[in-house]
């Protein structure tokens, strides 16, 4: 939250997205990266008690249940999906003063889109947290490549305009989609849409989508070969 | 309707005769990279009793837990849990199987009750059956008065009676313990024990769990000593100890190696140097005692005189000081 009014706010007066050069100013086209990065932490906090849990805690006990690995990984998820989506769904509260107007239909697909968003990143950090023996590795993974991926998805500053190099890495960030689907589901109902160039609906959701399946089967496959 | 089938499915199982209704291991070797943990072990254990896995830090006794309870796999030679193959039916054996584990398992921030009940429909528990089965475990642990409380203002020996009684609500078989009395106070382990001598007894459940306390061993009904991932001794307490024969004899002295040589010349007995003191068996300790006070009045520190202990089994054993 801070972060978004600090920065954006800063970054307002010599940055415009290009593609949208009169249209809403940084808050605005900051305002959706900010959702998502609020969704990345929350998901992949609900995470790290995994790397704990499974050596003292109440995970030890499901670990020896007569509970197939995949149901536990399903729980976590939801878990950690339903955590960061109350998060998400707070700061949809904010929308309407960076220009957004809800319809229903945009208010319905965003928080679709914001629990697809929330159950992939979830799903990620498990993928992670379940082959960590300490919560120090997990923070490094997360400097390395969790926040890089942020970063990346066009939620800092779109793809227009930056290094060949780097407009493919955001091109192959799977992120990107997530944030763009989120970015067309907010604007829905607006006709003035606050961004410049980014890949289109369908597209985005397809991969947004995808990307929730292989973690799930990722963090699945990951918890089962680690604890028997 | 639903509940009472529960119920019912719950109550006929656990009275359902079991053709082998033991633990029985075999040849169970297991390796982390270079180090052996566990070589080649096997012991049977049956239900009704209470198998204590005694053995120092590092002994392998956690590996051992870790297999027994499904959370590693079977890598070389065979485990049986009643008549079930560990390897291959894990799912059926996870249904037998209560397990303790060292570190706390409950979750601090809710209630005991709560804990009971998530944990309960883990396994498939749920409803009425659920919450008389609650009631009436909290209720013979002796904590019922604290059931709405969280589980972090327990005291240690409450909240571990609260895993027992967790680990017990599906009515398992077997009861796999690590390291239980851990943590706990001399009157507190104490009660714990005789709990799980009741369930063994009253309940014909099969417990076995690991401790690094000779106490705790003792009050088991038989004790499988573990030391370098080798099992190196079986059988009852009293059974074990009678190996050891006669009467023990520890002795501190500044001068050990003098005093050990000068000892067995005389005497004739071989004591066994470690790190502070002499140990020395022999029959008819006492006359010992009291020549060799009279003999070395100057070397001699502090004279201990007992009965043997599983420790000094261990010793006998293995050579090593119990630690």
């Amino acid at each position: 939250m801070v972060f978004w009014i600090l920065i954006g706010s800063g970054l307002s007066a010599s940055f415009r997205p290009t593609g949208a050069a009169d249209g809403p100013d940084y808050i605005a086209y900051f305002y959706p990266g900010i959702v998502v990065l609020v969704l990345l932490f929350t998901s992949i906090f609900a995470t790290i008690s995994v790397v704990n849990d499974r050596r003292e805690g109440f995970l030890q006990g499901i670990l020896v249940a007569p509970v197939p690995r995949w149901r536990v990984v399903m729980a976590q998820a939801f878990g950690g999906t339903t955590l960061a989506l109350l998060q998400g769904v707070l700061l949809l509260l904010l929308a309407p003063m960076t220009g957004i107007r809800f319809g229903a239909t945009s208010i319905l697909l965003s928080i679709g889109v914001m629990a697809l968003l929330a159950f992939g990143l979830t799903n990620l950090g498990l993928l992670i947290a379940w082959r960590m023996d300490s919560t120090q590795g997990f923070h490094a993974i997360m400097n390395l490549l969790l926040i890089p991926i942020w970063l990346l998805s066009g939620a800092f500053f779109p793809s227009t305009g930056v290094p060949g190099w780097l407009a493919w890495t955001m091109k192959f960030n799977p992120l990107t989609y997530g944030l763009a689907a989120f970015r067309h589901s907010l604007y829905f109902d607006t006709t003035a849409k606050a961004f410049g160039e980014i890949p289109p609906w369908t597209l985005s959701m397809l991969i947004t989508g995808l990307f929730c399946v292989l973690t799930y089967v990722g963090a699945t496959f990951t918890a089962s070969t680690q604890a028997n | 309707m639903v509940d009472t089938e529960v119920q019912y499915s719950i109550a006929t199982e656990s009275r359902q005769p079991i053709a082998d209704s033991r633990i029985a291991v075999e040849n169970l070797s297991h390796a982390y990279q270079q180090r052996q943990a566990l070589d080649n072990i096997s012991f049977d254990v049956s239900c009704g009793e209470i198998f204590g896995l005694l053995g120092p830090n590092g002994s392998g006794k956690t590996t051992l837990f870790r297999i027994l309870s499904t959370l590693m796999p079977v890598t070389a030679g065979t485990v049986r849990i009643f008549g079930h193959d560990l390897a291959t039916e894990v799912r059926t054996i996870r249904n037998l199987l209560g397990v303790v584990f060292q570190h706390p398992g409950l979750d601090t921030k809710l209630t005991v009750v709560e804990n009971l009940r998530h944990h309960g429909h883990l396994y498939g528990l749920a409803g009425k059956a659920l919450r008389h089965q609650i009631s009436e475990l909290l209720e013979r642990f002796g904590v019922s008065d604290r059931a709405t409380e969280r589980v972090e203002v327990l005291s240690g020996g409450l909240q571990r009676r609260v895993e027992i009684a967790k680990a017990l609500l599906h009515s398992p078989r077997v009861l796999l313990l690590d390291e239980p009395t851990s943590g706990l106070d001399v009157t507190a382990r104490r009660q714990l024990n005789e709990h799980l001598g009741m369930l063994a007894r009253t309940e014909n459940i099969l417990v076995l769990m690991t401790t690094h306390l000779l106490d705790d061993a003792e009050a088991c009904n038989r004790v499988g000593i573990l030391d370098e991932g080798k099992l190196v001794a079986i059988g009852e307490p009293d059974e074990l100890k009678a190996k050891v024969g006669g009467d023990v004899i520890l002795i501190e002295s500044e001068n050990r190696e003098t005093l050990s040589d000068v000892i067995s010349e005389r005497f004739g007995f071989s004591p066994v140097l470690t790190d502070n003191q002499l140990r020395i068996e022999c029959e008819r300790g006492h006359e010992f005692v009291r020549d060799v006070v009279a003999a070395f009045p100057d070397e001699i520190q502090s004279v201990r005189f007992g009965k043997p202990t599983l420790e000094d089994v261990f010793v006998k054993l293995t050579g090593n000081l119990f630690t």
